[in-house]
């Protein structure tokens, strides 16, 4: 069994990258590996927006893995410097700054690149999407 | 904490996207968790070595300024593509930091001798 630490870097949307992770992290979980954080980066910080609308018949990135990481207890961290500047706010930051709502899905947490460096270090393996 | 050998692959531009800036941001979280942090300049990635950056001009600030902050951060290892130096035309002399250009059979030797490879 292998430990994977994942990082995502692309849109949802605009780019394939947040869906490969998903197919990847299915994948593995599948295979018996474990995917412990994944960390949302970069533009991929837009996949914790539960306001995004999909097309129709299709389920929210968010929800997906909000639905995964439920199931399986995956980490799913926001990068809190890359989600400000995009405006991917939880009720704390929209609080601070003064908007007026939070955009954040309660399935992931903000928090610093400090976790992403400990889910590089306690983990078997890396793999990064976009980019 | 375990200490870990990190590559960082830069294969974009300094300006017109975020990527080197924001990959600037993951190797300095890694020196400052004591991780021991390299950077690899690939294909465009190059041309974030240039020195003399004007990035005023776009009202964004400059990328050559915060690099130059890595040796407080104790990164000290810094590898450029060598083909992609002749390919941008660029020389030692047009650049900011003081890397080693390695060839094709280097950058796979340093690629297999990384613990962890995270792309940008």
């Amino acid at each position: 069994m292998t430990n994977f630490a994942l990082m995502v870097l692309g849109p949802p949307i605009s780019t394939q990258a947040p869906q490969s992770a998903l197919n990847f992290t299915r994948a593995a979980l599948n295979a018996g590996h474990q995917v412990l954080r994944v960390f949302f980066f970069h533009d991929g910080v837009h996949c914790g927006n539960q306001w995004l609308i999909p097309p129709a018949g299709q389920q929210s990135i968010a929800e997906q893995w909000a639905e995964l990481a439920q199931q399986q207890k995956i980490d799913l961290v926001v990068c809190v410097a890359s989600a400000l500047k995009r405006g991917v706010l939880d009720a704390g930051e929209a609080k601070r700054y003064g908007k007026s709502a939070a955009n954040l899905h309660p399935a992931f947490a903000l928090s610093g690149l400090g976790q992403w460096i400990d889910a590089c270090v306690n983990t078997d393996r890396v793999v990064t999407f976009g980019g | 904490m375990n200490q870990k050998r990190i590559l960082i692959v830069y294969r974009h531009p300094p300006y017109g996207e975020s990527f080197a800036r924001e990959a600037l941001d993951v190797a300095m979280a890694g020196a400052a968790f004591d991780q021991s942090v390299a950077l690899l300049f690939l294909g465009a990635g190059v041309t974030v070595l240039t020195a003399n950056q004007q990035s005023e001009g776009i009202q964004e600030k400059s990328l050559e300024k915060q690099f130059a902050a890595l040796p407080l951060y104790d990164v000290n290892e810094l590898y450029v593509d060598a083909d992609a130096l002749r390919q941008y035309r660029l020389s030692n002399a047009d650049l900011s930091l003081s890397v080693k250009a390695l060839d094709t059979n280097a950058i796979t030797q340093l690629l297999e001798r990384s613990d962890i490879v995270l792309n940008f």
